[in-house]
């Protein structure tokens, strides 16, 4: 079975304590913003994906919003707006 | 490959020199280098450490070349951007562009770079005596890269 491959950045990263994780298409999750709810519902240091100011999100390495879609094999990346150059 | 994302630092004049070498149809070549500074959201620097997203950072420039190259008539385009910990001084990113005039050289360069600015996946890290911090986006950015839209 396929699995969504999750990937957190930076900030993201550190608050939740970890670089990535795989998991199985959650039922009834379908969208970046139902994942993130979903994630955060754990509680606990999961709260920072929807209380992280401007969170955004990648799909398969192109940035996305919340009403993007999720196919299981995907890779979703959650991180804060990019202070790169 | 116009697209690199290293460790290691860049010459910047053998890459100027690369976009014109050969080709007399090139007229103009626009670059800018970005360096850290030894003050940035927070005061006395001392280093900066880069993230980013492997895979997706060379995905996004070669992205943003390409609507550079739609937008304006350009002959070559090089972007370097380095990642790791850096110091005050160092350089972090290269943009240089060909064309035959100066106009849409200097253009597309100021373009590339605000693009870079909002859409690559990089985070910045500073490090000073009061500890490290994580740089905030800037509004500024959104507006410079805004401005480009609809144009």
């Amino acid at each position: 079975m396929k699995e969504l491959n999750i990937l957190y950045f930076a900030s993201l990263r550190e608050a939740v304590g970890c670089a990535g994780e795989r998991l199985p298409l959650p039922e009834g999750v379908c969208t970046v913003g139902a994942l993130r709810e979903h994630l955060a519902a754990r509680g606990g240091v999961w709260t920072a994906l929807t209380t992280g100011r401007n969170l955004r999100a990648a799909v398969n390495q192109r940035m996305v919003d919340g009403d993007a879609t999720l196919a299981p094999g995907d890779e979703i990346a959650f991180f804060p707006p990019v202070t790169g150059g | 490959m116009s697209v690199s994302v290293q460790k290691a630092d860049f010459d910047v004049g053998a890459e100027i020199a690369a976009l014109s070498a050969g080709r007399a149809e090139v007229g103009a070549v626009a670059s800018f280098v970005g360096l850290v500074r030894d003050s940035g959201q927070g005061k006395n620097v001392q280093a900066m450490t880069l993230e980013h997203y492997p895979g997706m950072t060379e995905t996004a420039l070669a992205e943003i070349v390409a609507q550079a190259h739609q937008r304006w008539a350009l002959l070559g385009v090089r972007v370097i951007h380095r990642h790791g910990r850096l110091l005050p001084g160092d350089r972090i990113v290269f943009v240089g562009v060909a064309s035959a005039h100066r106009g849409d050289a200097f253009a597309a360069c100021q373009f590339i770079m605000d693009y870079l600015k909002t859409r690559a996946p990089f985070w910045k890290r500073e490090e000073t005596p009061d500890g490290s911090h994580w740089v905030d986006a800037k509004e500024s950015d959104d507006q410079a890269a805004a401005r480009w839209e609809g144009s």
